[in-house]
């Protein structure tokens, strides 16, 4: 029943997200500094990770394959299938979910326990269009940072094949390049719009309707990581099967 | 002006409200006094529609509230002042930016204009130099002065405060207190105040309501509180010995 009723009062923020606007002289500010928070600020560590998860894709498939008529390019192709189908879009999601989902989570909660949700209220503003709206459009600029985890991944995966002597440069560079499918890009940036919205939305719910204290607070984070994680995966299924098979 | 007609407010099976009715006038500091549990912060949550009531009208010059439309609901909002237990700063903007909130929100002044504002404000609440300042590095009193700025700074025809002074020490609570009273009369507002403040009754009580257990107990004034026979009152206002020595000597005067 419960699952019912936050189902039901998560679709209801979401249609109040996009009532009673407020002010674009606000908004604007709100925007800009959640791209900074959300989006800019997310880039280091998704960098990181990229680069280095890239490079063990490329070792693993190397030394999976031990076959002397299988192509040395196939490790190129390999790596740029599964950073660019899977890993960049719905890893980084995952990883997204913890980092950006759970900052949004703790930092709504918190105004919610000390009555800076209620300061909006009684002012008359529609917090969660306040709160929520200019997360959901500064994570439409998630795509950018899924476009920099495809690169880096792949520019990884070039090193650490290359360094560790798996194949030539050239060999992977060819892989990288064979029977690529313009569609798989646009799969996955769809992919990506759908878990933005997943990752500015959910958290907000939990945050926003949070009740308690600070403890609640940490307690609404990793609630929030735990259904944003499951929302993720499952629409990785659904939309992978509808889109590709 | 706002009146209050048999307000009625539930939680499930537990019945706060059970039908409160008072007025409380314009250029009055009103005081809802009560032991904790007793539905004030319920009340006063109700008459800033935080809460929707069960039944009962309330209504604002005039206005019944239930019946106004979103818009007319917003902008009466937008009259509203409300002073918050914990201050409710945005912990993200500085002071003055906290100040300048409302101005933004709802006019469209200039920002010279809103600065300007903003300063006249500030140095009317005593913080003249508290500017760039985050919530996080000012006091407690300062942060309930900043509060008290933000609330009055878009000229509210209506102020509520939420236990102003609780966590103060006695002598900046009385800066407090005479602060809300000074702007209630300089801007001629409706304010009301929750509080446990014994002090704050004696000081700028023009009009208390006590409330026990979701109900209307008492009402009168600072004045009047000294000669009430009312036991609940009595219980609970004289319920320190200073206090009950104070009402004593008050008493004996004016025999």
């Amino acid at each position: 029943m419960t699952y019912l009723h936050n189902i039901g009062a998560y679709f209801l923020m979401i249609k109040d997200m996009f009532r009673k606007p407020t002010k674009w002289s606000v908004m604007k500010t709100l925007i800009f500094k959640d791209i900074d928070d959300l989006i800019i600020g997310s880039l280091g560590i998704v960098a990181f990770i990229s680069f280095f998860v890239g490079g063990v894709v490329t070792i693993q498939t190397a030394l999976n394959i031990t076959s002397p008529f299988i192509p040395e390019y196939l490790v190129g192709f390999a790596t740029r299938q599964s950073i660019i189908l899977e890993f960049a879009p719905t890893f980084i999601s995952i990883i997204m979910a913890g980092k950006v989902g759970s900052f949004i989570t703790s930092s709504i909660g918190t105004m919610r326990v000390t009555e800076q949700i209620d300061a909006l209220e009684v002012m008359g503003i529609n917090a969660i269009n306040y709160l929520v709206f200019p997360k959901f459009i500064a994570l439409m600029l998630y795509p950018f940072v899924i476009s920099i985890a495809m690169f880096l991944g792949i520019v990884g995966g070039m090193a650490a094949c290359v360094l560790g002597g798996y194949s030539s440069l050239e060999a992977y560079i060819i892989g990288v390049q064979t029977d690529f499918i313009p569609f798989h890009i646009t799969y996955a940036f769809i992919k990506t719009f759908v878990f933005a919205f997943v990752l500015a939305t959910i958290p907000s719910f939990y945050g926003f309707y949070m009740k308690g204290g600070a403890l609640e607070v940490g307690k609404a984070s990793t609630t929030s990581f735990v259904w944003t994680s499951v929302v993720i995966i499952l629409l990785n299924y659904v939309l992978t099967q509808m889109l590709l098979s | 002006m706002i009146e209050v007609k048999d307000l009625q407010k539930s939680f499930g099976d537990a019945h706060i409200l059970k039908g409160i009715s008072t007025t409380f006038e314009n250029g009055k500091t009103s005081l809802i006094i009560g032991q904790s549990g007793s539905g004030k912060t319920v009340f006063l949550k109700c008459l800033l529609g935080l809460f929707e009531k069960d039944s009962g009208t309330i209504t604002y010059d005039g206005n019944i509230y239930s019946e106004l439309s979103d818009e007319q609901k917003r902008n009466l909002r937008s009259e509203m002042g409300m002073v918050f237990q914990g201050s409710a700063l945005f912990d993200s903007m500085t002071i003055a930016e906290n100040v300048m909130f409302p101005l933004r929100m709802f006019t469209k002044q200039s920002k010279s204009e809103m600065q300007d504002r903003v300063n006249f404000v500030l140095k009317r609440v005593n913080l003249p130099d508290a500017h760039k300042k985050m919530p996080s590095e000012a006091s407690g009193g300062m942060q309930k002065r900043v509060a008290i700025a933000r609330a009055i700074v878009n000229n509210p025809k209506y102020l509520f405060c939420d236990e102003p002074n609780s966590g103060l020490d006695p002598k900046t609570a009385i800066v407090i207190d005479n602060l809300i009273q000074e702007i209630t009369e300089e801007y001629n507002i409706t304010t009301i105040i929750n509080s446990h403040d014994m002090n704050s009754v004696m000081e700028i009580g023009e009009k208390i309501v006590f409330l026990k257990d979701g109900l209307k107990a008492w009402e009168g004034s600072k004045n009047t509180i000294f000669k009430t026979d009312n036991e609940a009152v009595t219980d609970f206002v004289y319920s320190s010995e200073l206090f009950k020595k104070v009402r004593k000597m008050y008493l004996e005067e004016n025999q």
